[in-house]
């Protein structure tokens, strides 16, 4: 049984005794030696990852100005931050978006730019009061400038991450990335063998207080991240650190089409090699890492999981996917997490850095809730209408532009015979066919590739594809390709409107 | 060299390509093709010196060339190796070495700009090609 203090680790680390390594190099050492003498040969073993981590911001505090002002609404470069806090303090978050570049520019940016050394324009705004009468505020301000900024992030270093694929027929554009049609590729997050919680599953060493590595600065863990699902191995850290001392080397801002800003995060932690079982987790590998693909193609909470996979699989270039070899990349960089390893691994050698104990544990084997919705999610059978006049295949041109006349509905479905759904026709084609002086059957004019929805979807998912395919309505058919009903989207911004 | 051959709905049908390698004797590497209703487009490698005769060629039967000559630009201060790029690439232009730095084979860029939407740090742009 090998057992060391953290006191023992941190006298080491003053006298230039310690033995540091990275969780890479622990993979090698625990292989040969066994988790007993690795543990008594290592002292501490560094972890890094770095990737977007959009829950991140900085607290702000800029000063008085004179006449004072109690800041309400705060812009920073145009990208506001929430205040409602003391008077002259304010969040910056990473991806809340400029108000007149929008998703060029966001808080990340912002960020980045304070670190560069770069100045911001703010503007706030108040009501005014007898202790604060100043309303409107511009001014300039530097890093420098601020009294405190302190970047802290509610749920950073998830400890894995779903990898996304895309089985939809449309390029989608998210926060991993653009997913090419028909699973044309796979984007993953997350350093495996040097992800900080993969090392430290158990969190044994890693807790509130856990002084660690964050944007190139000495930063600390405030304690479970938001959102912190620790029993199917989705734990997160809620971190903190002094944006004055960080390097844009670590911490950088990122655009991500279609979805908007976010930052990424360079954050190391150290894993003081206390006993064996410690030892044995650090030497974790990139095969022993499990996480799931899901098709992202899907809009909703309850992804579909096409696979598992471990990151060794992710990190080899290509994923089976139903027998096809697809191309798979990271968003995070692991070159850049080996280089915060090692930069940590760096500190801790030339003693600048010293290891610490939680004076609490991240709690375990908690999952994180889906949100509870007390107005029901409104399913397509709750809004559709259910008398639907359809017209034969068969009919003519005529008779159909007489049925719209009639109903006054503007989207025809078309039938076979046997009353399958087969096509649909419009008013607008109906006016296109007699502009032309086509006279011909319903079928010759029909649009064949009908757009549908099932009684059992979620009216959010089918509003979605509406949107895509620009269509205004769908017909809702049954397995047999039978009209159930019809889904208009008016009949959405109706339940919307009612709602808000 | 690369170039991009447009050829429009009503010569789709006919086998333009094939003539002109046979009236020109000029070889045409087809490097990526792509056809639908309204169009075809078709990148290929050409050998310098045989372009001008290719072109006129395509051109004389009602096809548009263009030349490929503004391959995707790295910034590498912007870019952080995340390797996001690499997976959307048709021709494979970006890669990881052994140290995981990123790697950028400018000269099998078709052009298509799928990496530019794809990187989180703007650091891949496509400048304007020339007729
Ligand atoms: S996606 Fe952009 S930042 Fe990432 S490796 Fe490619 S060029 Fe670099
Ligand atoms: S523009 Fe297209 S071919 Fe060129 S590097 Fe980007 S993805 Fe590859």
């Amino acid at each position: 049984m090998v057992k060391k203090t953290i006191h023992e680790i941190n006298g080491r680390i003053r006298d230039g005794s310690v033995n540091v390594v990275t969780a890479e190099e622990m993979v090698h050492i625990v292989g040969e030696l066994g988790a007993e003498d690795a543990a008594k040969e290592v002292d501490v073993v560094t972890t890094g990852t770095f990737g977007a981590m959009c829950s991140s911001g900085v607290w702000l505090n800029f000063g008085h100005s004179e006449p004072p002002i109690k800041m309400q609404k705060v812009f920073l470069n145009d990208v506001e931050a929430y205040t409602g806090v003391a008077a002259v303090d304010a969040f910056i978050g990473a991806t809340q978006l400029s108000e007149s570049l929008g998703m060029e520019y966001g808080g990340a940016h912002v960020i980045e730019d304070l670190i560069r050394g770069k100045s911001v324009h703010l503007h706030a705004t108040s009501h005014g009061t007898d202790c604060y009468p100043r309303k409107v505020l511009d001014t300039t301000l530097s890093l420098e400038d601020m009294n405190q900024a302190i970047m802290m992030n509610p749920r950073n270093a998830y400890q894995k991450y779903n990898a996304a694929t895309n089985g939809t027929k449309n390029t989608i554009h998210t926060y991993m990335g653009s997913l090419l049609p028909s699973f044309g590729n796979v984007t993953y997050s997350g350093a495996g063998v040097l992800s900080p919680l993969s090392n430290d599953p158990d969190y044994m060493t890693i807790g509130t207080g856990t002084r660690i590595f964050l944007g190139g600065a000495q930063g600390y863990i405030v304690g479970q991240g938001t959102q912190h699902s620790s029993g199917g191995g989705f734990g997160t850290l809620m971190v903190q650190g002094d944006l004055k001392h960080m390097s844009p080397d670590y911490i950088r801002a990122a655009n991500f089409t279609g979805y908007g800003t976010s930052l990424y995060v360079g954050m190391g932690v150290p894993i003081p090699i206390l006993n064996e079982q410690i030892a044995q987790a650090t030497a974790v590998t990139d095969a022993g890492v499990t996480t799931k693909i899901l098709d992202y193609g899907i809009p909703s909470r309850d992804r579909a999981a096409v696979r598992d996979v471990t990151y060794e699989e992710l990190r080899s270039g290509s994923v089976d996917i139903n027998g096809r070899d697809v191309p798979t990349s990271s968003l995070s960089s692991f070159k850049k997490s080996r280089i915060i390893a090692s930069e940590l691994k760096d500190w801790i050698s030339k003693g600048e850095f010293f290891v610490s104990m939680p004076v609490e544990r991240l709690p375990k084997d908690i999952s994180a809730k889906p949100m509870k919705q007390t107005e029901g999610i409104a399913l397509v059978s709750d809004i559709m209408a259910v008398n639907v006049v359809t017209i034969s295949k068969d009919a003519s041109v005529y008779d159909a532009a007489k049925t719209i006349m009639e109903t006054a509905f503007n989207h025809l479905p078309v039938v076979s015979a046997d009353n399958a759904l087969v096509g649909v026709v419009t008013a607008w084609d109906i006016s296109k066919a007699v502009s032309q002086n086509k006279f011909d059957l319903v079928e010759d004019i029909m649009t064949r590739k009908v757009i549908t929805a099932s009684a059992d979807e979620r009216v959010a998912v089918v509003a979605r594809r509406m949107d895509q395919d620009s269509v205004s309505a769908m017909p809702v058919i049954n397995k047999e390709r039978h009209i159930i009903g019809m889904i208009t989207s008016d009949d959405i911004s109706k339940l919307y409107a009612r709602r808000s | 060299m690369k170039i991009k051959i447009n050829i429009s709905s009503d010569i789709l049908t006919k086998p333009i390509m094939a003539e002109s390698i046979l009236e020109t004797g000029v070889l045409l590497n087809i490097s990526q093709a792509h056809f639908d209703r309204s169009q075809g487009e078709v990148v290929a490698d050409v050998d310098e010196d045989k372009f001008d005769l290719m072109c006129k060629s395509l051109t004389n039967k009602g096809a548009r060339v263009t030349k490929l000559n503004t391959p995707i630009k790295w910034d590498e201060n912007e870019c952080v190796e995340c390797s996001a790029c690499i997976s959307v690439c048709p021709t494979k232009v970006f890669s990881l070495d052994d140290d995981f730095s990123l790697v950028v084979d400018e000269s099998k860029c078709i052009q298509c700009g799928t990496c530019v939407d794809m990187c989180p740090h703007n650091a891949l742009s496509l400048g304007k090609n020339n007729r």
